[in-house]
């Protein structure tokens, strides 16, 4: 312990703390500032950016006495007595806060940057320098750009597209209610809770991608001062397994383990290096068996086995879509483009590592000298009668359900209490380490927390699918979509997560948005030692977008007819059907979509591509779709409560009460706007309370772009009661009431009729720049227009749109996550580059609104749609640039210049690729 | 994880970070900025060492300063301040540039070129700028100080002539560039995997009256083992034309005196010959240009 001497924004700081202190340690532990956020401890993410002396730099890898004598500032400082700094008030402004984990570093990062300009103007260059290395996940970081130059004293507006006239509350542009807490550094995710007595948890995985398991010895370990529990399979009172779908993943592995990340023993123990130790005196021996990790070759029937019981071997599913008759299809066809993709595995990266913290029924604070944290818990409920999970998780009463099984205990001997979540993006749908530490909590009759390293959550939780889709175009002389067949091969991974799902929807959505009568479609979901692969925002049809975008644009090419024209004369439209037989009846606003787009780009000079020296121009277009809610016949359901009362001003306040999950979409926005409308009252004067099993009803889990719909309809009904009720009721009264949501019945895949209850569409162009000297490929501009329906909050939907193509520019030009032998080579956060503000471009914004009937106001789901048909936008762009059609992403300068100096027609070696596209045939009977 | 470090000092003193490293006998590490250090501390890989010896505060050695012959910067000295600093804007423009483009700008305001010279990575940016520009090097060690060249530092990936045990790199210094001379640095990367440059190149210059070559300095990596001054390159490059034919022919020079790799997810050999025949010439005559417009 030494004297370390320094002033914390503002205040004198002089603590006692060993000298191997990191400064975000001393700030986040020692001074409870836990404003400043941990993202990577590796200098990469930028998100606990501070300044020292009014200099920006990452706490996470400056030591502590580094800061000696120094004046350091943390978000904490920067609004006083209630008024927000300019920056703060410019990122409410603007929606540049989303899930809000990275936005106390990207606003210190900013002030570092106005500090320096001492009241001069910054410009976006200087901003896009200033903040190259603070990421964020959410924004797409045009938000973020233009507040830093509203704060900076130009008047810039919040970007919005129009939207039909706002009603009392549904339409209008209101900040997320939980901003304010994310931009003062007040909000709470996980990792910021702490517990009098609670002990840090670690997970011994298995680090081999295949194995059998001879023996575990933790008596080493159990043995270390400080150590308070180890426990393995023996140790598990109930189920030991996890599953959204298939029960399929243990929860801890006793005979075998089938992917690198899979946990063996979890430890508690006093601090994270006695932790960390013990995981290291726990020695697990095991019998090293072959792995599968293609998932091509995993279908071989003398490959391994990753689940020996299983009588379908490596096959987790055989998908089909089958619609008219391709053979006749393809016989009226004069052109047929045929083409082999591949899609790389792809990590969500959202900024806040996964974390929980489990406390044990009985838990009283007092008992280790503490007292309950207020801010932690609903007051009345800080007793903690039964196990408490706190998480940041998209699916609360899953997570419930999974936890008690696993105790050996009723549902509803387990809450849940969801945390905000620093993103999720579908990668927080399964388990991480809820149930360790429930298991631990109880165990050690302690509060456990159990916060991943940034290196661990690479290894561990399930990933995009990596696909290698084959698929057939038809089309007539005058360019009518005639047949498509295709094939798809989708990685799963050790676990089904949700595999089959998110390769149904790879499979319906195959066809594209467009009318085609005959179609043929298998899709095989494989087991391989890889990490589990599961949801991720598109949900499977980011992949087959891919493929069918850029078939579209060759069959463009060879048909000789505009490639807008190609598919605007085969979109979908009211009175068409889709490739499951999906009657449209309402609420297609695809064309309008293409429309918007198609005349944005095209208005003044317009030139599919032009040069400017040594750098080309060209603009590339595709057009997504996607399902609202979980359709195929699933049973989908949100029940909401919402309470009102009157205040003592005599106005009417009222609370909604729902599982479902933010993570940074704007889920609380929609709900109070949909509350608000039907109660007459002013939004802010809603109160959202998500994620608590004891005290909300189960809204159902935070996918498949289903919460506005599903819920905001859950919460619409619960409202319009409760204002029916309060129009009786004496004034004064308190009126509660309860609504279960049902959305409109599904049918399942192959039974014809609707396979979901709407569809969003949209239409983006991207115009990509080309280095012709070495191949590097931007993005400067995107124009997009997506039909969601109904605006509901036109500010946070922004960000979802503009989050999303970003996210997806990262999809076709950054991003994948490298396997080598089922051990990833993608095993820290500096080998995993999502898109940076340098690399985002501007983005044009088109709102289109056709309504669905049984949509909240006409409002269906968005959450997914942006992040769909930006890659082949780009690699359409790239092909008009360049005659090279890319084939497998992420697409690789060092290739690129070679086809383009080699004239090549094809790119078949992605960034990360040791191979080439697999050859494969297309089968499954007729 | 496990602490990597007990102890952290910040000697105010050369003689005091000297004594320091003595009395820790080898388990201490000397850090600038620590950007590169502490992440791989961060990620476990080196081994926990006894002391940290901070050499960013050392009196003295916290700025850049000009003397008669030479822009002289301290350890102290952070990318950042190298980058905004006008004498070497205007007299060591290839460092500024250099320097400008290493990690991102929260490393840059902590990280320290003395620091990226002694690491002595085969593409430090900062040190292929410096390289560039003939820097020297000031290592102190109980015995005196002594100045050497920095090109002759390099003994191998992460090894350097400064015996990291006993002696601290204390300053570098690079002579200004005057009449007649200008410099430029370009990088090529990609927007994928770890942020290491496939190549970095920095160029010195000086025209003569008749337009051809006077003087020059090259400094090129990853093309080996350490950073590479190309001294072939610039023999065939002084009392020849500046032209766009002996830039071209620079670049075919360079390429018959290194051996290129091909590195895993970062680039193929015949892609780094491409970006050297691309942008070595180019950064040739934007120097070039700079030295005319220094006439």
């Amino acid at each position: 312990m030494s004297r370390l001497t320094m002033t914390v924004n503002g205040r004198p700081v002089d603590i006692d703390v060993p000298e191997s202190r990191y400064l975000s340690e001393v700030l986040r532990q020692d001074l409870n500032l836990t404003g400043t956020k941990i993202g990577c401890n590796e200098a990469e993410c930028g998100i606990c950016t501070v300044l020292v002396n009014g200099t920006a730099v990452v706490s996470c890898v400056y030591p502590a006495f580094k800061a000696q004598g120094t004046q350091v500032e943390t978000i904490e400082a920067l609004s006083h007595n209630g008024s927000l700094h300019a920056l703060q008030q410019a990122f409410l402004d603007h929606g540049a806060v989303q899930c809000g984990i990275c936005t106390p570093g990207l606003i210190m990062t900013a002030k570092g940057l106005l500090d320096r300009a001492g009241g001069e103007a910054v410009t976006e260059d200087d901003i896009r320098t200033a903040l190259k290395d603070s990421y964020c996940r959410c924004t797409g970081y045009q938000s973020v750009i233009n507040a830093i130059l509203q704060a900076s004293g130009q008047a810039v507006p919040p970007y919005l597209p129009k939207t039909r006239e706002a009603g009392h509350a549904v339409g209008k542009a209101l900040p997320n209610p939980n901003a304010i807490a994310k931009i003062t550094g007040s909000a709470r995710f996980t990792d910021d809770y702490r517990f009098p007595g609670m002990l840090v948890a670690r997970t011994k995985r298995a680090g081999v991608a295949h194995a059998r398991i001879r023996s575990i010895d933790t008596a080493a370990a159990k043995e270390l001062e400080g150590v308070h529990a180890v426990l393995t399979h023996e140790d598990i009172p109930g189920r030991n397994a996890h599953g959204i779908v298939s029960v399929d993943w243990p929860v801890l592995c006793g005979n075998k383990v089938r992917y690198v990340g899979d946990a063996v023993a979890i430890v508690a123990a006093d601090s994270e290096e006695i932790a960390a130790a013990a995981l290291e005196l726990v020695k697990v021996d095991y019998d090293a068996l072959p792995a599968v990790t293609d998932p091509i070759e995993a279908l071989d029937s003398d490959a391994p086995q990753v689940h020996e019981e299983r009588p379908d071997g490596n096959l987790l599913k055989h998908i089909k879509v089958r619609k008219g008759d391709v053979t006749t299809g393809f016989g009226e066809a004069d052109v047929i483009v045929d083409r082999t993709y591949r899609t790389p595995t792809a990590e969500h990266l959202f900024l806040e590592p996964e974390c929980s913290i489990g406390v044990p029924a009985g838990y009283d604070p007092a008992a280790f000298g503490g007292q309950c944290d207020e801010l932690a818990v609903r007051g009345e409920t800080a007793k903690h009668d039964k196990t408490t999970i706190y998480a940041g998780s998209q699916i609360p009463y899953l997570d419930r359900d999974q936890a008690a099984a696993t105790l050996g205990v009723a549902d509803h001997d387990v809450r849940v209490v969801a945390t905000l979540m620093g993103g999720g993006f579908g990668g927080k749908e399964d388990i991480a380490g809820q149930i360790h530490v429930a298991l631990l909590a109880e165990a050690c009759q302690r509060p456990v927390k159990m916060l991943y390293s940034r290196q661990e959550s690479l290894m561990v939780h399930p990933k995009r699918h990596a696909t290698v889709i084959r698929i057939r175009t038809g089309a007539t002389r005058d360019g009518k979509l005639t047949a498509v067949e295709a094939i798809l091969y989708g990685d799963g991974g050790a676990y089904a997560s949700l595999s089959e799902k998110v390769l149904t929807r790879a499979t319906t959505h195959a066809t594209g948005p467009y009318e085609i009568a005959n179609a043929k479609v298998d899709c095989f979901a494989v087991y391989t030692n890889n990490v589990p692969c599961g949801a991720f925002r598109g949900f499977g049809v980011t992949q087959s977008c891919f493929a069918v975008e850029s078939n579209m644009d060759v069959l463009a090419e060879q048909l000789g007819i505009d490639t807008v024209e190609l598919r605007r004369m085969n979109a979908l439209d009211i009175g068409s059907q889709t490739s499951t037989g999906q009657v449209m009846r309402e609420s297609v606003g695809l064309k309008e979509c293409i429309d918007k787009v198609d005349g944005d780009m095209r208005s003044g000079d317009f030139r599919w591509t032009w040069d400017d020296g040594h750098r080309r121009f060209a603009w590339g277009v595709a057009v997504g779709y996607k399902n609202t809610g979980l359709g195929g016949g699933a049973p989908d359901k949100a029940t909401a409560e919402v309470e009102a009362w009157s205040e003592s001003d005599g106005q009417l306040s009222a609370e909604v009460r729902i599982s479902s999950a933010e993570m940074g979409q704007g889920l609380p926005g929609v709900l109070a706007a949909c509350a608000a409308e039907e109660l007459q009252i002013a939004p802010q004067r809603i109160n959202v309370l998500l994620g608590d099993t004891d005290y909300c009803p189960d809204g159902g889990p935070t996918t498949a772009s289903r919460q506005s719909y599903v819920s905001g309809n859950a919460v619409r009904h619960a409202a319009k009661d409760v204002a029916r009720q309060l129009a009786a009721a004496a004034p004064g009264s308190r009126i509660k009431a309860r609504h279960e949501y049902w959305a409109p019945k599904t049918m399942p895949l192959g039974t014809g009729g609707d396979m979901h209850v709407a569809f969003s569409f949209c239409a983006q162009a991207a115009l990509c720049e080309i280095d012709l000297r070495t191949g590097e490929v931007s993005v400067r501009k995107v124009i997009a227009a997506h039909d969601v329906g109904r605006a509901i909050n036109p500010l946070t939907l922004e960000g979802q749109i503009e989050g999303g193509i970003v996210m997806c520019i990262g999809y076709a030009l950054t991003e994948h996550y490298i396997q080598e032998d089922g051990i990833p080579w993608t095993n820290v956060m500096a080998r995993y580059k999502a898109p940076s503000i340098t690399h985002a471009p501007e983005i044009v914004s088109h709102i289109v609104e056709h309504g669905t009937a049984a949509g909240p106001f006409g409002a269906k789901g968005v959450g997914e749609l942006p992040s769909i048909p930006t890659s082949p936008a780009i690699t359409n762009a790239i092909h008009r640039a360049t005659g090279v059609r890319v084939r497998s992403l992420p697409v690789d300068q060092d290739e690129l210049l070679r086809a383009m100096n080699d004239s090549a027609a094809d790119l078949e070696l992605a960034w990360g690729d040791r191979k080439p596209i697999p050859a494969i045939q297309f089968g499954g009977e007729p | 994880m496990t602490r990597s470090w007990s102890n952290y000092h910040t000697p105010a003193t050369v003689d005091e970070a000297l004594a320091l490293l003595q009395r820790y006998g080898g388990s201490a590490r000397v850090i600038g900025g620590g950007t590169d250090l502490l992440v791989e501390t961060r990620r476990g890989l080196r081994r926990p060492f006894e002391a940290m010896v901070d050499a960013s505060r050392i009196k003295g050695l916290d700025s850049i300063s000009q003397d008669d012959n030479y822009i002289v910067i301290g350890c102290g000295v952070t990318h950042t301040m190298i980058v905004n600093d006008s004498r070497i804007i205007r007299h060591g423009t290839c460092l500024a540039e250099s320097c400008g483009v290493i990690g991102g700008p929260q490393v840059r305001n902590t990280g320290t070129l003395a620091g990226n010279v002694a690491h002595a990575l085969p593409a430090g940016d900062g040190t292929i700028g410096l390289l560039a520009l003939g820097g020297e090097v000031e290592i102190a060690a109980r015995g005196g100080t002594r100045w050497m060249p920095a090109k002759d530092t390099f003994l191998g990936p992460g090894k350097s002539v400064i015996d990291r045990q006993q002696e601290v790199l204390t300053r570098l210094r690079f002579k200004p560039t005057g009449r007649s001379e200008g410099s430029a640095f370009h990088r090529v990367m990609r927007p994928q995997g770890l942020c290491l440059p496939i190549i970095s190149m920095a160029v010195r210059l000086r025209l003569d009256e008749d337009n051809t070559v006077g003087a020059a300095g090259i400094g090129m990596g990853p093309v080996g083992p350490v950073p590479w001054f190309a001294e072939p390159v610039i023999a065939a490059l002084l009392g020849e034309p500046a032209s766009a034919a002996q830039f071209a022919n620079a670049a075919e020079v360079a390429l018959d005196n290194v051996t290129l790799r091909t590195s895993k997810y970062r680039a193929t050999e015949e892609y780094r010959k491409a970006m050297i025949r691309t942008y070595l010439p180019m950064i040739l005559i934007r120097a070039a240009q700079r030295a005319g417009a220094a006439r």
